[in-house]
């Protein structure tokens, strides 16, 4: 592996392995120079004429573990589309590394891009390619890097995620947990200093809930990437966040560090944590009174 | 409460009114597509192995179904013109006949209708599919741009393999009509094939027959890329796109068939 890259031209590491944080900061204007990985700015967004969100504003410091939870369709899943620049905010902002990313450009937004990971619901892994080429793709599309050293990275990553040994399946041989830890692996492929998880414990068993949990917790730390979970899974990120955003109706109606969630008195926070049917969140759809509508026909 | 005529009529027409501004809409889209399609054009033969592939999804893989359907085509064209022409006198013609239905004809439309069901329908739904399962996104948010890595591949196959396919189905076709007019009638196989050497012209018949089937390719494979885009990003969506795909896809080869026939021989019985 050493005697591999003393063979590899300094330009094409560097084009592959990730500047430091320190020269970043460096690079950023002065108000970017802070430990804030993302800040949403009092976001208003919409889609055509119904609100989603409405004047959110949360910060995600370096580092950290982030948790926004919400119910279905809460718009927790638009926070991490605005913050990837697939949508556009209707007003405030979203900083992320201090640029706003609304005004970068198509080249710039994908330049940010190359810096972040993703792992969608369901994994979304490409099913006409092996585990193997899934991780890879990145590395293959954004770097010139010889094959063999892509090859030395991606079994790295998949060792990380305990499936080296699955690398020649294909994405329908997989269960759902593995194929979820292969989706992490392809997320940190090319060790972005931002990871998004998109509901990550949706559908896992028990097994497969607490290893995909862990590996996002020691990810986190042994790469020094940030992390924004999105997820209604109150147990298992519990175990992993540094803090956490409660959304509810397109709004932050809660949040702190585990600790203050499991102690809050919050009604909303309350009946999250204990599951509760009713409660701030009702259990039925808004509707006329129910002996009204039975006896509408007689 | 009943709505009152007016109300009725006011309603029909904010539909019609909604439907017209969202088809125009739906259109001016659709040319934005596909000249982003063209602009990441390039990209697919930059990386000609992403194409390659593709030429063999649409191409290689339709080849039995274009060939068999060509051979029993051109059959058919020879026992129903043989009836014919035999009650005249010039069933020697009956290579003419079919070399020249084919290639100007039936070769281009029927291989661009049997294109767009097997290859136009298979990229609608596997673009669709790609959709549906955030695969697209995916790559989005890896900075990869879906319209170079996965669209204009798959268009420029289409595009390319179209006109391959025309070609062998046309051969396939006159193939066929040799079996059935020269082996099982007796035709004599010297009128058959002079005959057909001597009708057909290289500049208006085989050319004009080619630039249908580049056209037709352009159009089903644009069609293809474009509603599997555009689906809805579930199986009901899906299911619709792949539809409107063949039906559409199917119209425009015949709508284009008229118009590039009125264009290219117009001027042919004067020669």
């Amino acid at each position: 592996m050493t005697a591999r890259s003393a063979t590899i031209p300094l330009p094409r590491l560097l084009a592959f392995f990730p500047v430091s944080d320190a020269s970043v900061a460096a690079s950023l204007p002065t108000a970017a120079r802070t430990e804030i990985a993302v800040e949403l700015a009092n976001v208003t967004f919409g889609y055509d004429e119904r609100p989603v969100l409405t004047g959110i504003s949360m910060t995600i410091p370096r580092g950290k573990v982030v948790a926004i939870m919400g119910g279905s369709g809460c718009g927790k899943t638009t926070i991490l589309r605005l913050i990837g620049g697939q949508l556009k905010p209707q007003s405030g902002q979203v900083l992320v590394a201090g640029q706003s990313v609304a005004d970068l450009d198509r080249e710039a937004l994908y330049t940010m891009r190359r810096r972040f990971g993703m792992l969608f619901q369901f994994g979304a892994l490409f099913t006409d390619m092996t585990v193997y080429e899934n991780v890879a793709f990145a590395m293959r599309e954004h770097t010139d890097l010889p094959e063999e050293l892509v090859r030395d990275l991606v079994l790295m990553k998949l060792h990380t995620v305990g499936l080296r040994g699955a690398a020649h399946l294909m994405p329908s041989e997989l269960s759902g947990g593995m194929a979820r830890r292969v989706a992490l692996a392809r997320a940190v492929a090319l060790d972005p200093m931002l990871v998004m998880y998109d509901e990550p414990f949706a559908g896992l068993d028990p097994i497969s809930l607490g290893v995909v949990g862990q590996m996002i917790r020691r990810l986190n730390d042994a790469l020094g990437i940030t992390s924004v979970v999105v997820t209604h899974d109150v147990y298992e990120s519990l175990k992993i966040v540094d803090y956490m955003y409660f959304v509810s109706e397109g709004k932050i109606i809660a949040q702190g560090t585990a600790n203050e969630v499991r102690a809050s008195a919050d009604a909303f926070v309350r009946q999250f944590v204990e599951g509760a049917p009713d409660g701030p969140v009702p259990f039925h759809y808004p509707a006329p009174p129910y002996r009204e509508e039975l006896f509408a026909r007689a | 409460m009943l709505s009152s005529p007016v109300t009725g009529i006011a309603d029909a027409l904010r539909r019609l009114g909604a439907g017209s501004i969202a088809s125009v809409a739906r259109l001016g889209y659709a040319a934005r597509f596909a000249l982003a399609v063209g602009r990441e054009s390039p990209a697919a033969f930059l990386r000609l192995h992403l194409t390659i592939r593709e030429i063999y999804f649409a191409g290689v893989l339709s080849l039995i179904i274009i060939a068999v359907s060509g051979m029993f085509v051109g059959m058919v064209l020879a026992l129903q013109g043989y009836d014919v022409l035999q009650r005249y006198g010039a069933d020697e013609s009956l290579g003419v006949l079919v070399a020249l239905s084919l290639v100007r004809e039936l070769g281009p439309v029927v291989s661009g209708l049997l294109f767009a069901s097997r290859a136009g329908s298979a990229i609608t739904a596997e673009i669709g599919l790609m959709k549906a399962t955030e695969q697209l996104s995916a790559m989005e948010m890896m900075a990869v741009d879906p319209l170079a890595r996965v669209v204009a591949p798959r268009f420029w196959g289409g595009v390319i393999s179209m006109p391959l396919l025309a070609a062998l189905f046309s051969t396939m076709g006159v193939f066929g009509a040799y079996v059935f007019g020269v082996q099982l009638i007796d035709i004599d196989a010297g009128s058959f094939w002079g005959n057909m050497k001597a009708a057909v012209d290289f500049r208006f018949d085989i050319v004009n027959g080619i630039i249908k089937s580049v056209v037709f390719g352009v159009a089903v494979s644009m069609i293809a890329v474009f509603e599997g885009f555009d689906a809805s990003p579930t199986a009901e969506g899906v299911s619709s796109a792949t539809t409107r795909t063949v039906v559409e896809s199917s119209l425009a080869i015949l709508a284009l068939d008229f118009v590039l026939t009125v264009f290219m021989f117009r001027g042919i019985s004067q020669t």
